[in-house]
């Protein structure tokens, strides 16, 4: 086993390499510079000017050479400077420590993200168990047609309703960001109700489109496993139908969601662009959407990098995973 | 998606004034005489991105240069008439051959930590921005400097090889910073350019990425301390959110969209809690032919096309009626605007007539009109994200085909856009719009020298007397030949097209009615932001300083 590990820990390296290489090559052959922003379609600006700034960046230089020297750095775990006008260290701009831990990128969309993911599991799976268990009954056409309406409700569309209806005509909720304008006069308890009252309706959009995806998944792994002859020998044996379904059905219902969590970790530090837009939430995925706006190559780089590594770290961890739940596996 | 590349566009503005225009309809509650102007209160504003630097010569974002218009002051500025006024300047002598300007700065003005302002401070900014390592897009005004001089305390000169009308309007806001602070110091890598001191109405408190930007008033302030006492910015990048906000109390000020200023805030609760105004911002947006497309060269073709379409219908339809035809590169109600340049109403039997002439028939009677056996088609280039410019073109694409002329329409990425088709001259029309602030030298855009790839002439204008006029109006201080030559190029655009000039927008912003003291000119409402007070039995926030 141990054997096993190392060997797929030594296949992630190169992997990891040519990954970097492709998306270091493809964002650089997307039209634009990071320039573009000061210079494009600014009669102020002189072609010497345009060189200066070009020279600046180190984007005269031909692009292996770039990629040389982005690589070089990377590997003592630095990525660089970033390329807007700033000019800030990219991990300053996502792990920021000038803020407190609350509210750095990375936190916000790491927090949002898990949160959302329990939900979606703790909601997901009894209803897919449900739905699979009393299939064509009333509660899974019910619960099958709200899951299929809530997939297909657009989130922003959703968001800004749900905006309107607690944070203006009820005014039980903020509207935007994450925490109030009077935050720092509040007291302790204070201000852990605030993020929470802004927490409430980004975490609940972001959820929503997941359980419909996640039940439908639970359904079928779980109908699959009950036409399964073992399931027919414990009906057999005499179990309780409670026994049946959760001792051994769900058990063996829930080996391929082992996969979808694995590939899932790497969406834990993917912000969603479009509800952190909507709600004015500082994450990832703003960061990450002006970045590759605005051709800031080592920030776009950096959160690709990030990206990733967390993925072959979710593929390993679902491998193991696996390893552990299914006996199979581990004979092989 | 939208508000990005507002963001980009909004990069070619003049960095000059605060992004505020000026005012012309104002509806909602007049200021009452019994209130008296008092110190207090907050003000609420959205920034839909984040500020990078703010520190001006290197910012490109409007973002940035909005949070840094309050910190920051210039030697001049433009008066609410758009003259140029002194700021930080007392006053200042141009020489009678427009070489040399000297600068009489004002004394007794502090920077937020204490230290006096002096020439010492121009002349370390000077250097700054033209310094090689400084990566800052506005160093090419400041290179045409051929010689500047600290003459005492006080005083600061600058001398250049040409006379340069825009010259002066450059010593502005973006060449003032503090020598005793960061002298010797990289400001690129500066801890100055995220907690920057300057010498304008605000200071600022407390800058938290991504969520907000606080601001004190500068109670020092050399125009007298301002009775706001905190301007908050709020970082809320969706405009429709951010109404909302607005609605429900969390903003005090915004910019509306033409359908929020008809529409959405036509009701009794705006009448009675905010106050609308409406001013043209300078800028326009323009449909621009590849004038190196042999059917565009003639000019009867671009007359034909300027008279099948009706620019009324336009700003009716896309900016619900806020905003103007254009008739010219300048806005209207500036004084170099000409109002008497040659006009396109519509009228589809002119446009059919002149297209007659220039050879164009439909020959085998499909609709669509043509010559040599190639039929009248081409497309129309603009960016992806612009609603105004898309419904724009759709509008054209319709109002085309009525005249047999049968238009496409494709929407492009900005920096493709850009690197792919504008620099190339991959395009037969595009349209765009230009933001240029109130100085009226289009030197730039117009001058036939200007074509090359990357420069802004790029449908490749070229008329010997327009080069001649605008070398002209550059190389004059006197307002009065300045005014001829800008009046004669408007004449013979007009009459040349190279661009169908469509409109110029209105700037529509909304603050709320607590705030008074607000008066509207041309140049917008920001300029007297440090006059504007709330009576305090209005004021909602309580600043403990």
């Amino acid at each position: 086993m141990t054997i096993y590990l190392l060997k797929r820990f030594l296949e992630m390296i190169p992997t990891f390499f040519g990954i970097t290489l492709l998306s270091f090559f493809i964002i650089h052959l997307a039209p634009g510079k990071p320039t573009d922003l000061l210079s494009e379609m600014n009669p102020k600006i002189t072609p010497e000017a345009r060189e200066k700034l070009e020279q600046l960046y180190g984007l005269d230089k031909p692009i292996a050479v770039q990629y040389g020297m982005w690589l070089k750095r990377v590997v003592k775990l630095d990525f660089g400077e970033s390329f807007s006008t700033d000019r800030r260290p990219v991990m300053e701009k996502i792990w920021d420590p000038e803020q407190p831990l609350l509210d750095r990128r990375l936190f916000v969309t790491f927090s949002i993200n898990v949160l959302s993911m329990l939900i979606i599991f703790l909601i997901a799976i009894p209803i897919g168990i449900s739905s699979a268990t009393h299939r064509y009954s009333l509660f899974d056409k019910i619960t099958t047609t709200s899951v299929f309406i809530g997939f297909a409700t657009p989130g922003f569309w959703l968001a800004l309703l749900l905006i309107m209806l607690f944070g203006l005509h009820l005014d039980w909720l903020p509207i935007s960001q994450l925490k109030s304008m009077d935050y720092d006069s509040l007291s302790m308890s204070g201000k852990i109700w605030d993020r929470t009252r802004h927490l409430i309706l980004p975490v609940f959009v972001s959820s929503f489109g997941g359980i419909a995806g996640l039940s439908r998944y639970m359904r079928s792994s779980m109908l699959e496993v009950i036409r399964q002859d073992y399931i027919t020998t414990a009906r057999a044996k005499g179990l309780p139908e409670t026994k049946v379904i959760y001792k051994h059905g769900l058990r063996n219902a829930l080996l391929p969601i082992i996969t979808l969590l694995g590939l899932s970790v790497p969406g834990l530090i993917g912000g969603s662009v479009i509800f952190e837009q909507i709600f004015g939430i500082p994450g990832m995925g703003a960061l990450f959407y002006m970045s590759v706006m605005m051709r800031d190559y080592p920030l776009v780089m950096a959160i690709l990098t990030i990206g990733a590594i967390l993925t072959l770290i979710g593929n390993l961890l679902a491998d193991i995973g696996y390893m552990f739940a299914d006996p199979r596996i581990r004979v092989k | 998606m939208k508000r990005v590349i507002v963001t980009f566009l909004l990069l070619s503005v003049i960095v000059f004034t605060n992004n505020e225009g000026m005012a012309a309809e104002t509806s909602g509650m007049a200021s009452g005489a019994l209130e008296q102007p008092a110190y207090g209160d907050a003000i609420v504003a959205a920034l839909s991105g984040n500020p990078s630097v703010l520190i001006p010569m290197l910012a490109g974002d409007s973002a940035s240069h909005d949070v840094a218009g309050l910190i920051f002051n210039g030697l001049v500025k433009y008066d609410t008439d758009l003259s140029v006024t002194g700021d930080l300047a007392e006053s200042w002598e141009i020489s009678p051959d427009g070489l040399v300007i000297t600068f009489h700065l004002k004394k007794g003005i502090k920077w937020t930590d204490g230290v006096e302002f002096t020439a010492d401070d121009v002349m370390f900014g000077y250097k700054t921005i033209i310094d090689e390592k400084t990566a800052t897009p506005y160093k090419g005004d400041y290179l045409q400097v051929k010689k500047a001089e600290v003459l005492d305390r006080y005083t600061f000169r600058v001398a250049y090889d040409k006379p340069f009308a825009p010259a002066l309007t450059t010593w502005g806001s973006l060449v003032v910073l503090p020598k005793h602070l960061l002298e010797g110091k990289d400001i690129t890598k500066s801890k100055f350019a995220r907690n920057p001191v300057g010498m304008g109405p605000y200071k600022l408190k407390k800058w938290a990425a991504g969520q907000e930007v606080v601001l004190d008033s500068n109670r020092d302030y050399f125009e007298g301390r301002p009775f706001i006492d905190r301007y908050i910015y709020r970082i809320i990048p969706d405009p429709a959110t951010q109404f909302i906000e607005l609605r429900a109390g969390g903003l005090d000020r915004m910019g509306l969209t033409p359908i929020q200023y008809k529409k959405q805030t036509d009701n009794e609760f705006f009448r009675k809690n905010f106050r609308k105004f409406r001013y043209p911002v300078p800028s326009y947006t323009y449909m621009g032919f590849n004038l190196r497309h042999p059917w565009f060269k003639d000019k009867r073709v671009r007359q034909a096309i300027a008279y099948a379409i009706d620019k009324e219908e336009i700003v009716d339809v896309v900016l619900f009626g806020l905003g103007r035809p254009a008739t010219g590169p300048y806005v209207p109600g500036t004084w170099y605007y000409n109002p008497d340049v040659r006009q396109y109403e519509y009228d589809i039997n002119k446009a059919q007539r002149l297209l007659k002439e220039a050879g164009w028939s439909d020959t085998d009677n499909n609709g669509i009109l043509d010559k040599d056996g190639k039929p009248f088609e081409f497309t129309i280039l603009t960016n992806m994200g612009n609603n105004l410019r898309k419904n724009t073109a759709t509008i054209i694409q319709w109002r085309l085909r009525k005249i047999g002329i049968n238009v496409r329409i494709r929407l492009l990425e900005w920096s493709a856009f850009i690197n792919e088709f504008i620099d190339k001259r991959r395009f037969e029309m595009v349209i765009l719009g230009w933001s240029l602030g109130f100085e009226p030298d289009q030197y730039d855009i117009w001058h036939s020298s200007k074509t090359g790839e990357k420069e802004f002439n790029f449908v490749s204008y070229s008329n010997p007397d327009v080069d001649e006029l605008l070398e002209k109006g550059r190389r004059t201080f006197d307002i009065e030949k300045r005014k001829k030559a800008y009046y004669r190029i408007q004449e013979i655009l007009a009459d040349e097209l190279p661009y169908i000039f469509l409109y110029v927008p209105d700037a529509t912003p909304v603050v709320h009615s607590r705030f008074k003291g607000i008066k509207p000119t041309t140049i917008g409402i920001g300029y007297n932001l440090h006059e504007w007070y709330v009576p305090k039995n209005l004021q909602r926030y309580s600043i403990k300083p």
